[in-house]
């Protein structure tokens, strides 16, 4: 059945899977986002009890998410493994200790004789949360602005140094910081997971004062997201974006690409537009009304948005990871992805999914019958 | 040939990988022995309804979670240093090795990941039935989690299933069976989760050894040795004859690592098997420095080439034979090799020049060389070979090899005895007053350890210097960046995993320590 799709097509298939995978990752950074929010909205122990809890049992699958967006990038776009990883080393090695920190703090941070105390798991959770998020958000800002590096194949034959792919600048992916379209982002995906939490908490936490809090602190998230949001996607839709050309495959900078990406594959522009909007929607609504089910709203609105943005950096001919030290070098799903054979046994694999999520939502659905509460989690066993 | 590879590089990002990779492997063996033990006792809890079995399940899966949580922690590097610190690897052999890391995301650590969430906080929210369900498909996901992972090990040592592209430099997949059921996997699979079977199998006796001695919990003592040491026993058996085929396996793929793995220098046909073996600092040959030989051995004669292939006269090749060949047996040299990688690597070259130029009968000449069965054979095969200077840099750490190899199988017997022990002592209920036994259990729980390790280090020093056997030795393999940046992240790791392992110890110790708590709420 696979079999007989070409190899683009299954390129462009597999930077679908990649962009849904990246989407529904940033949704379900809402975990690192509360992470940032234990000690702002939980006064006490007991209400800081119930936030960690409430967390605590989605950490997981946040995780889990991350590790096969790794694993799937990998096994469809294997250039851009050894180039991004091997390349912007310190960058990728400051996230990947953020995530190792996160994923043994909420099993050690209330155990008896945890060495550390819990304070320090508590800390952990914050850097995940707040680097953790920024940093990612910065990363796929290079996406669109760029990096240092070269790729030349020969290089395994020659008679110097075997690498294929070089990072150019010693910052070794650092310098993505530097530049405030990245950061824009990344500051962006920061406020936007604390968004999400806080609209998660409305509706997984069942206590009045704390429902109070996460309202006001929904508002004092807001403000700072827009601005940043719409920076990023203002400056995005006007400055120059790196095309290659179809039949030659050269890569060239061209003027407004994104905006052009958006206006000519016009399902990204209606993606876009919707997931704003429901984005909107769920802060707006959950502001002035008493309201639990903004969660929906704006998680589904943030796989929207984010998807669209995978979309308008990979397709129609565009340069995803594009390099600034040789253009020529820039990634392209064309060029920087797996075997054809490759991806069509990958393509059966990925049939998996629909089951893998109809479990999810089996599974799911039958523990968070009850929402987290102070007599909830003085039921449970197993207290984070 | 490469005077611009810093060496020191290759050896720092080795020991970041191996690092990171054994404190995975520090908590790895548990989950999978330990998951399925909890499914047995589970299962027994559901058909009896004896809510003592229930508390027993509950005190073993405390512990479980708290192995599992820093599990992952060391295991999320692991995925992503083949990019970061193996780059040229991730490219060279990407197309094949990336698809069973993306196949483990999906389909085991998914499954993992959401019934762990039902099995801890499903048992006051779902039916018993469905919770057992998700405690066994916790056990299934981890297991699964390690069948892929080492399917794409299994490649390494014997690459199958894939053609090298010129074009853009790679080998890429042609038959997904071939590497999926290449027997290689199949024995690694079976031997590394049996290792894990039986590493839980221990930690659940020596723990309950442990109460038994502090005149604790009796019931759950008594009711966990009898289901750890039947399930270790049969564990530890497939875990010997699957580590036999293993043994055979590298026989004939990786006769360097056999060889290394029992000390065997001189070639010979009728080679007896070293029982027990203490090598020399230095002796015999003096060209290769790092040849040594045996002190003091215990041989039995004949056998090791009876074990290897069948027949007592068979001939086995030693370091030497591999390193200057052996022409009566038709073993070529190092040096051989070498000169037929350069040769494959030239090709290469030379196909890229021809592209570069544009000159198109000389590139399609190039390329249908490296689709040519004959060239193949001859020379694509020993590409990796192309790449090293020194012959004697194909010779991995011969005492390492060899002395972790030895104390792994001494301990594979050790084990069955163990298990046999306090099979027959538990069924007659006589292991309260047998101290030593029990004091015994509790010291056998490292050895459990030492032994997974130790395997590790059999398998992967042994087949130094390539981490694609023959195709790409180590110093082909590293990322493009320079040797401080890798001393500054193996030293971090080293800190932070150090750190975690001492409070995940204190945490294990402590809940050991307090028990089952009561009523198994
Ligand atoms: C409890 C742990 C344990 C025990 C008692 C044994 N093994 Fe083992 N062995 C492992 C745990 C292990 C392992 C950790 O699972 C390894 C590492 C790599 C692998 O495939 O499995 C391994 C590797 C390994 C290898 C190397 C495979 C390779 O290079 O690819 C061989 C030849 C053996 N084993 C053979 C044996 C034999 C003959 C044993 C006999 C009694 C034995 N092992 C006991
Ligand atoms: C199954 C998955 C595994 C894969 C794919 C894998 C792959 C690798 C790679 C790429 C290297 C570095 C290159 C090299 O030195 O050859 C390496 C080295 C090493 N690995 Fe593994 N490894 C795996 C599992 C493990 C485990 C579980 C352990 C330990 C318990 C381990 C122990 C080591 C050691 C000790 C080295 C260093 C050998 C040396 O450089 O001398 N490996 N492995
Ligand atoms: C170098 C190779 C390896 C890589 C890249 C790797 C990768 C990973 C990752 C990313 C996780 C976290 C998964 C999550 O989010 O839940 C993990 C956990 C796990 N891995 Fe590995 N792993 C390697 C070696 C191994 C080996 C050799 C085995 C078993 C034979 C194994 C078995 C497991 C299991 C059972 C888990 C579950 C958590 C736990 O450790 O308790 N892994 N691994």
């Amino acid at each position: 059945m696979l079999a007989t799709i070409s190899h683009l097509a299954l390129q462009q298939y597999w930077w679908a899977i990649i962009s849904l995978l990246g989407s529904i990752l940033v949704f379900l950074m809402f975990v690192q986002g509360g992470q940032t929010l234990i000690y702002t909205l939980g006064k006490t122990e007991d209400e800081r009890t119930m936030l960690v809890n409430s967390l605590g049992r989605k950490w997981e699958f946040t995780f889990t998410t991350l590790v096969t967006f790794g694993g799937a990038f990998f096994a469809s776009f294997p250039l851009f493994y050894s180039t991004s990883f091997g390349g912007a080393y310190w960058m990728w090695l400051a996230i990947l200790f953020c995530f190792i920190i996160q994923a043994v703090s909420y099993e050690f941070r209330s155990k008896p004789n945890n060495l550390f105390g819990h304070r320090t798991y508590e800390i952990f959770l914050f850097i995940n949360g707040a680097v953790g998020t920024i940093l990612i958000g910065t990363v796929v800002g290079t996406f669109f602005n760029g990096s240092e590096f070269s790729v030349n194949f020969g290089n395994l034959a020659g008679e110097g140094n075997p690498a294929i792919s070089r990072w150019e600048i010693s910052t070794r992916g650092f310098e993505a910081v530097l530049n405030l379209h990245n950061l824009s982002l990344g500051l962006a995906v920061f406020f936007l997971a604390r968004i999400l939490a806080l609209l998660y908490f409305m509706n997984n936490v069942d206590d009045d004062v704390v429902f109070k809090r996460t309202r006001r602190q929904l508002l004092i998230n807001a403000i700072p997201f827009l601005f940043f949001f719409l920076f990023f996607v203002v400056r995005l839709l006007l400055m120059k974006g790196y095309a290659y050309d179809a039949a030659t495959k050269v890569v060239f900078t061209e003027k407004f690409k994104y905006l052009h990406n958006l206006l000519q594959i016009p399902l990204t522009g209606v993606m876009f537009l919707a997931g704003t909007i429901l984005v909107l929607y769920g802060i707006i609504k959950s502001l002035i009304d008493y309201y639990t089910k903004g969660i929906w709203f704006s998680g589904i609105g943030t796989i929207l948005v984010v998807f669209s943005l995978f979309a308008i950096a990979g397709y129609n001919h565009t340069a995803y990871y594009p390099s600034d030290f040789d253009l020529q070098s820039s990634l392209t799903i064309e060029n920087s992805s797996s075997s054809r054979y490759t991806l069509t046994v990958m393509g059966y694999v990925s049939l998996l999914i629909p089951f893998v999520a109809a479990y999810i939502y089996v599974a799911w659905k039958s523990i968070n019958k009850k929402r987290i509460s102070t007599k909830e989690i003085s039921e449970e066993s197993h207290i984070y | 040939m490469f005077d611009n590879i810093d060496l020191s590089l290759v050896n720092w990002s080795r020991g970041q990988f191996a690092l990171t990779a054994l404190y995975h492997w520090l908590f790895v063996p548990l989950t999978l022995g330990l998951s399925f033990i909890i499914a047995m006792m589970e299962t027994i809890y559901v058909r009896t309804g004896n809510e003592e079995w229930k508390r027993i399940v509950k005190f073993w899966m405390t512990l479980f979670g708290i192995n599992f949580a820093i599990g992952v922690a060391t295991g999320i590097i692991l995925e992503f240093e083949f990019g970061t610190n193996w780059s040229n690897y991730s490219w060279f052999v990407g197309d094949i090795f990336g698809a069973p890391l993306a196949i483990e995301g999906i389909m085991a650590f998914f499954i993992e990941s959401t019934f762990i969430a039902v099995m801890f906080f499903g048992w006051n929210k779902v039916s018993k039935k469905f919770h057992l369900a998700s405690t066994w498909l916790v056990a299934i996901g981890a297991n699964l989690s390690a069948l892929w992972i080492l399917v794409a090990n299994a490649w390494m040592q014997l690459p199958v299933g894939m053609q090298f592209n010129p074009d853009n430099a790679r080998n890429e997949m042609v038959n997904f069976w071939e590497v999926f059921l290449s027997p290689v996997a199949a024995t690694k699979f079976i031997h590394t989760i049996t290792s894990g079977f039986v590493l839980g199998s221990v930690f659940v006796i020596g723990i309950s050894a442990w109460f038994i001695l502090k005149k604790r919990e009796p019931v759950l003592a008594q009711r966990s040795i009898l289901i750890a040491a039947v399930f270790g026993l049969l564990s530890s058996f497939v875990l010997i004859f699957t580590g036999d085929s293993s043994a055979r396996q590298v026989a004939r793929i990786q006769p360097m690592k056999f060889a290394a793995m029992e000390g065997l220098y001189r070639g010979q046909d009728q080679a007896g098997l070293v029982v027990i073996g203490v090598l020399s600092a230095q002796r015999g040959d003096t060209i290769n420095i790092k040849n040594k030989d045996f002190i003091f051995s215990i041989e039995i004669p004949r056998i090791l080439s009876y074990m290897t292939s069948g027949s007592f006269d068979v001939f086995i090749p030693g370091i030497n034979d591999l390193l200057y060949g052996n022409a009566e047996q038709g073993v070529i040299s190092a040096q051989e090799k070498i000169d037929r990688g350069r040769i494959a690597r030239q090709t290469l070259a030379d196909f890229k020049k021809a592209k570069d130029n544009g000159s198109r009968e000389e590139y399609e000449a190039l390329k249908a060389k490296f689709y040519d069965p004959g060239f193949k054979e001859e020379y694509f095969r020993y590409f990796g070979y192309g790449f090293l200077n020194d012959i004697n840099s194909i010779v991995p750490n011969v005492p390492l090899t060899f002395y972790s190899f030895h104390i792994m199988v001494v301990l594979g017997f050790y084990f069955v005895l163990f298990f046999i022990l306090f099979l027959f002592f538990a069924f007659r209920d006589k292991l309260g007053n047998k101290r030593f036994l029990l004091r015994l259990a509790v010291i056998t729980i490292p050895l459990a350890y030492i032994a997974t390790m130790l395997g590790w280090i059999v398998a992967e020093v042994g087949r130094q210097p390539w981490t694609i056997q023959d195709l790409l030795p180590v110093v082909a393999a590293t990322s493009h960046i320079d040797a401080a940046s890798v001393q500054v992240t193996f030293w971090l790791f080293a800190a932070l995993f150090t750190a975690l392992l001492i409070a995940e110890v204190q945490i294990m110790f402590k809940q050991i320590r307090s028990g089952p708590k009561e009523g198994g709420k």
